[in-house]
């Protein structure tokens, strides 16, 4: 585990989360403002801070995050504070557990001071489908934030806490990051334990990590990361200190630069950020090499047929049973749907109703086998080029900057298609990041680097050294 | 392949989701326009590809099946919507309408 230092650890952890609630009202967070904020208990987590002063004025040890006031978005378990996925069925509801990630935090000395809003159970690239209102960009209220972990991107990004946790199942911490400017973290599949993270789709669902900088996103994926027994998809394989990438020598260090994220039609101002940042790899000792991953293009058809089909197999949950919204009807049948129906947004219910399309008889082999299978062939995309000897692989993070509210939501597919350069990660269940590499008309824009499975501390060298030598122009 | 307005009422009712009839004829250009997309797989020749179920090399691990289970730091009566005698309450199925309630 990474020693504590004075960037991370808090020395008055009392005065770092009352401070984290003062931002947490100048900024505007809160639903007047960017509308990132559903749920914070400004009493309970003072409570826990001087807790925490108490520990350390006797002589306890200091954890990683040791007084460091960190925000989780509101699809993974607290149990201080409500857990809705921004969801009206689940609403007021109070998880009677706690997710393993939030407790390695707290047991890091972490303080949770905020859930934050998202896309009803994460589904969205936008965070504006929420049951609670669209989360707006904290430097453009007329733009999104990105999704669906929009609202833990914007507190990072408008300086609430330098920390926060999100999830991943198509890019939902990566394209946010890169829209905000920050930085974000999918770990490897199974590199974090699921436990207390809402199921969405299972085979695809990660729990990430945002950073206001390499650092602290370093450390707070290091901290979340590790065997769980509760998790039996997470993995064995031992954490590294992440921390300590920051000082590797990339030199000799083979970048990929697939030619299917870089199409004619990228924006030309895109596609100058991450031909600067490639050169400022060049510059620290890496090569750049052309390569191919040539099922990219079916990455998004393949991804709109699994995660559906997993969510409508997942959230078959929710019926009013055992926890949430209950609408009463003429029996138990009845209850179900209109319980479902009043519970779930319209986002949420268009995908139920895909992925159960996609499962059922008649339609299983056309389309959920068949994506299985094409999902095999972008695992291959990757095992192949990491085998050839490429480290890392850089793409932009996604096509554009951060998109008017309002401006996808009647095209479905126009705003599935913002996962395009994120969701192969996530199918080939390997590690990726976004970093901030430039701006385009103002608003940030960022690369990704994608590495092989548990190959995150290659991935943190390469995201420290471009942090590095991109300096002040990955800000402008 | 494309949805009909009967597609939708039939995977609506197999998702337990009640669906207004006036909103049958928007779902089924969404559903279609969404779907449309997914057609670029059938080109893919996939006759000798093992489908990805997703879990990683080693597949699902396997833990000892022993207890006890976490114990939960609230009741179950601070969330549930109904609960008599420590059961969860649901409406009478259609097939026991009739019969003597057992209160």
């Amino acid at each position: 585990m990474t020693a504590p230092d004075e960037r991370r650890v808090a020395p008055d952890p009392v005065g770092a989360v009352d401070a984290a609630f003062e931002r947490l009202t100048r900024v505007g967070a809160g639903a007047d403002g960017m509308n990132a904020v559903l749920w914070s208990d400004r009493a309970h987590s003072l409570e826990e801070a001087r807790a925490l002063a108490g520990y350390l004025h006797g002589g306890g040890v200091p954890g990683p995050l040791s007084g460091v006031p960190v925000a989780v978005k509101d699809n993974i378990a607290t149990l201080h504070l409500p857990t809705t996925c921004a969801s009206r069925i689940l609403e007021g509801y109070i998880s009677p557990y706690e997710a393993t990630a939030v407790a390695r935090i707290r047991r890091a000395g972490g303080i949770v001071v905020a859930k934050t809003n998202c896309d009803e159970f994460a589904m969205g690239s936008s965070s504006e489908h929420s049951a609670y209102g669209p989360v707006r960009h904290p430097m453009d209220p007329t733009r999104v934030p990105g999704g669906s972990s929009g609202g833990s991107a914007a507190v990072v990004a408008a300086g609430v806490v330098p920390v926060a946790l999100g999830s991943e199942t198509g890019g939902s911490v990566r394209q946010p990051a890169a829209f905000c400017g920050i930085v974000g973290v999918k770990p490897t599949y199974g590199r974090v334990s699921r436990f207390g993270l809402v199921a969405f789709a299972s085979s695809l669902d990660q729990i990430g990590v945002f950073g206001r900088d390499v650092r602290h996103a370093a450390v707070g994926m290091e901290v979340v990361s590790g065997r769980d027994s509760l998790d039996s998809t997470s993995d064995e394989c031992p954490v590294p200190v992440y921390g300590e990438a920051g000082g590797r020598d990339i030199s000799g260090m083979v970048i990929g630069k697939p030619r299917e994220y870089f199409p004619e039609g990228l924006d030309s101002r895109m596609a100058g950020a991450c031909d600067r940042a490639l050169q400022r790899l060049v510059d620290a000792g890496a090569t750049v090499k052309d390569i191919s991953l040539p099922h990219t293009s079916l990455a998004i058809p393949v991804y709109y047929i699994i995660a559906p089909a997993e969510a409508s197999s997942n959230l078959a949950r929710f019926d009013g049973v055992r926890y949430g919204l209950r609408i009463e009807g003429d029996g138990l049948r009845s209850m179900y749907e209109a319980t479902r129906s009043q519970g779930f947004g319209a986002e949420v219910t268009r995908r139920l109703l895909l992925g159960t399309y996609v499962l059922s008889a008649g339609y299983y082999d056309a389309y959920y086998r068949k994506a299985q299978q094409v999902r095999t062939l972008i695992t291959e995309d990757f095992r192949r080029t990491f085998c050839e000897g490429v480290d890392v692989i850089f793409t932009p993070t996604t096509p554009t900057p951060a998109f008017e509210i309002g401006s996808k939501t009647s095209d479905p597919y126009a705003m599935y298609l913002n996962d395009i350069f994120t969701a192969t990660a996530n199918l080939a269940g390997v590690p990726a990041m976004s970093v901030p590499i430039g701006r385009i008309d103002g608003l940030p824009v960022g690369g990704q680097l994608m590495a092989p499975h548990f190959g995150e501390e290659t991935m943190f060298a390469a995201a420290f050294a471009l942090e590095r030598t991109l300096g002040e122009e990955a800000h402008q | 392949m494309a949805v009909t307005p009967d597609d939708v009422r039939h995977i609506a009712q197999l998702a337990r989701v009640a669906v207004d009839e006036e909103r049958i004829p928007a779902l089924v250009l969404e559903l279609n326009g969404i779907l449309e997309h997914m057609d670029s797989l059938e080109q893919v020749d996939t006759a000798s590809v093992e489908p990805t179920a997703g879990v990683g090399d080693a597949g699902l691990a396997l833990r000892e099946d022993t207890g006890p289970p976490l114990p939960l730091a609230r009741p179950l009566e601070g969330f549930a919507p109904a609960m008599r005698d420590g059961f969860l309450l649901v409406p009478r199925l259609a097939t026991h309408v009739g019969e003597e309630d057992p209160e």
